[in-house]
């Protein structure tokens, strides 16, 4: 902490200066600029104090790892590579954690599949990386088109997983996460998810913290674990081996250690709150319709709303922002008025449906859906129809080649 | 550093554990020419460890910690298999993530400790069975190699795989009937050590851990040559005599009957052209420190 605080206002090599990191995102200036996901992942991770970023090839995430190989060059990190598969990626990123670096990296569908066995690695020996998973299809045949399914396999790993609907989420997350993640009591790795394409692949207008300022260097010896460096004594880490052993006390280790997993995933939860402003985010919860959804759903959510409203239709509407931990309180807050909740999802399964299922009363009022997969865009005009067909009334568009 | 980093407060020092006394005692953390004679004398960086009674595996492990040059400053890493139930026992920080991805895992980890500390030597050196480093894992033992990542890969081979029951592994030799492989293996051992070599590794060595101090001797050789050079490769034979149908007491004639000249464990060397000039310098400042060393004991003696 202290070694923190001394190290704010100084500058790194690149005279960027050390800013607190509350400053650099809630006070310093912001320069309003037109920019793709892709970059505004590599303008984030400029500010971020990285010390080592890992890549490898997939379509939507190639060109904003390539782009973080340009900050390398340029100095920005401290160390880049090409691995050679998405599993030996993440395992070089864990050996990189573990060594006590501020670790970035980057994967899409099936990259995140042939990584999974990584992930609960990761959570259980509390490696605070951030893996930005930019969202496609993992089904065959294959495809590179968004398709959320992937966030389904993630959400039982122990690790964070965040949900951003636009660019500037996700400029704003990739720094926030690092301050969360790091925390002492959470010291988690943070999977923070965009719907591959309409989020990489757009432009938008983005508002960016000025580029001479810089997130404060990871600590690592605020690590609840020891990081793996020889700097602090050695002990042995167990005097007996546990693992792999067949007793009481060996099971009772590793319930214990999984229940501490997860713990310090709810313990995320104030961090999460205090840098994310809450959440979710909810918007008209006293009217008898809902929409909650996560990601660009969100948007699409937010523009069937307005069509309604024109149709003298009023809707709510409720934006997931982390998925884990899960804002239960909050959703069984923000839908305790409704009467119907409409979970429009980029995926075949409706996991976030699932999901808002399990955590309400009289989930009968839930309607998984619409659900659109594959790539297959979900215009706001088959969410009006969907709300309009759940509540009996005439609906008001044809959607040519959909069915109905 | 020597043992400063592991020095324990005065006023906590009776309720520490004695093997961890004696590591500050008595163990040879930052001893300049610390090696396998000091076993007996010193406090080993191994505690008791859970191996089959006589497994070559413990010598091994006994031999490799007492011989790492710099272990105050070196990470090692393992993977899953009989190896990973000693690891929780050795007194130098060490990783255990997954089973094969060894040598992914010590890439970022060089690269993370070279980052962080670029003025100081951090050695990391992997040690994992064959299974881990030749069949599962191969991808990335080869891809570090290829990449020219400095550390150090030890692949104890017990040409199959221990710890799952004895089932076939690619180290293992044709023809050898095991556990999946119910006729007998049907191709040769895989030649990793050649293999290693077009690969890129700098030094590469295939013997038994039969003879203590050969172990030390190539230990350190592969430790320097990785920290100043590039990759370099280890491949011991460590029976497992478990799975061969061997008594505790017949490990180590099980090497020395495999390291015969023609045999599969016959002594096996190769140094890059690099990598000799190094080992040539190494021994040329080993020879003026000794010469320094006889001269101070010759005046203190006159
Ligand atoms: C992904 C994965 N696959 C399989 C296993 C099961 N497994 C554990 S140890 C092991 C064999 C290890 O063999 P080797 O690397 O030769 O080490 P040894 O036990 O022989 O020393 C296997 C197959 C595992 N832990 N993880
Ligand atoms: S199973 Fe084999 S390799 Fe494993 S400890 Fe026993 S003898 Fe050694
Ligand atoms: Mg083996």
């Amino acid at each position: 902490m202290a070694e923190t605080k001394s190290i704010i206002g100084t500058q790194n090599k690149k005279g960027q200066t050390y800013t607190d990191a509350w400053k650099l995102l809630n006070e310093a200036p912001r320069t309003p600029s037109f920019f793709t996901g892709s970059e505004v992942i590599k303008e984030a991770i400029r500010r971020a104090s990285c010390d080592v970023m890992i890549a490898y090839p997939i379509t939507p995430q190639s060109e904003a790892a390539a782009l973080i190989g340009e900050l390398f060059a340029e100095g920005y990190v401290g160390d880049y590579f090409r691995g050679e598969s998405e599993f030996a990626v993440m395992s070089q990123c864990a050996g990189a954690a573990f060594g006590g670096a501020r670790v970035f990296t980057t994967t899409a569908g099936p990259g995140t599949m042939r990584a999974m066995e990584n992930f609960p690695m990761w959570a259980g020996s509390r490696l605070p990386i951030q893996m930005i998973v930019t969202c496609r299809g993992i089904n065959s045949p294959l495809s590179i088109q968004p398709d959320t399914l992937e966030i389904a396999y993630l959400l039982n790993t122990g690790m964070l997983v965040w949900h951003a609907e636009t660019a500037q989420d996700f400029f704003d997350w990739i720094l926030k996460g690092y301050m969360v993640s790091e925390e002492p009591d959470v010291h988690l790795p943070l999977a923070l998810c965009c719907d591959g394409f309409f989020v990489t692949h757009t432009k938008d207008v983005v508002n960016l913290t000025p580029a001479d300022m810089c997130l404060p260097p990871y600590d690592p010896y605020r690590s609840p674990v020891p990081c793996m460096d020889m700097e602090c004594p050695p002990v042995r880490m167990m005097r007996d081996p546990f693992v792999m052993k067949s007793n009481y006390i060996s099971y009772a280790t590793h319930a214990s250690w999984q229940q501490e997993i997860w713990a310090a995933v709810e313990r995320s939860r104030k961090h999460s709150i205090h840098w994310l402003n809450g959440l979710i985010d909810a918007e008209n919860t006293d009217t008898d319709i809902m929409i909650v959804a996560s990601g660009t759903a969100v948007s699409q959510g937010r523009e069937a709303i307005r069509m309604l409203e024109d149709e003298g239709v009023r809707c709510g509407l409720v934006k997931v922002k982390t998925l884990r931990p899960w804002p239960e309180e909050e959703i069984r807050e923000a839908t305790k008025n409704a009467k119907h909740i409409f979970v429009p999802e980029f995926n075949v399964t409706g996991w976030l449906a699932k999901e808002i299922k399990a955590t309400i009363p009289n989930h009968h009022r839930v309607h998984a859906g619409p659900h659109v997969c594959g790539g297959m865009t979900m215009p706001p005009e088959i969410i009006v129809n969907e709300i309009k067909t759940a509540l009996g009334m005439k609906k008001s568009f044809v959607m040519a080649g959909r069915g109905s | 550093m020597s043992k400063e980093r592991i020095q324990i407060s005065e006023d906590l020092y009776d309720i520490m554990p004695s093997d961890y006394q004696d590591l500050v005692k008595s163990s040879t953390y930052g001893k300049e020419d610390r090696g396998w004679k000091d076993i007996g004398t010193s406090k080993e960086l191994i505690e008791q460890h859970s191996l089959c009674a006589g497994c070559p595996e413990s010598m091994a492990f006994r031999y490799i910690l007492a011989s790492l040059p710099n272990p105050e400053d070196t990470v090692m890493v393992g993977s899953t298999g009989c190896t990973s139930l000693v690891f929780p026992m050795v007194a130098v920080h060490n990783i255990h993530s997954l089973f094969g991805n060894q040598n992914a895992v010590a890439s970022g980890l060089k690269r993370a400790l070279s980052v962080r500390f670029p003025d100081r030597v951090k050695d990391v050196v992997v040690l994992a069975g064959d299974g881990a480093t030749v069949d599962i894992g191969l991808d990335m033992t080869l891809q570090a190699w290829f990449r020219q990542e400095k550390f150090t890969t030890i692949c104890f081979d017990n040409e199959l795989y221990a710890n799952t029951g004895g089932q076939e592994s690619g180290l293992m030799q044709k023809g050898f009937v095991a556990k999946m492989a119910p006729v007998g293996k049907l191709f040769d051992k895989v030649r990793l050590p050649e293999i290693a070599r077009e690969s890129g590794c700098h030094y590469v060595v295939n013997c038994t851990v039969s003879k203590p101090s050969l172990v030390e001797k190539v230990i350190r050789n592969a430790v320097h040559i990785a920290r100043e050079i590039g990759p370099t490769y280890l491949q011991l034979y460590t029976p497992c005599i478990l799975e061969i149908g061997k008594n505790s007491m017949e490990g180590l004639q099980e090497m020395r009957d495999s390291e015969k000249p023609a045999e599969r464990f016959a002594y096996k060397e190769y140094v890059s052209e690099p990598a000799k000039q190094l080992l040539a310098e190494l021994a040329a400042k080993d020879k003026e420190r000794k010469a320094a060393a006889k001269q101070l004991a010759g005046q203190a003696s006159a």
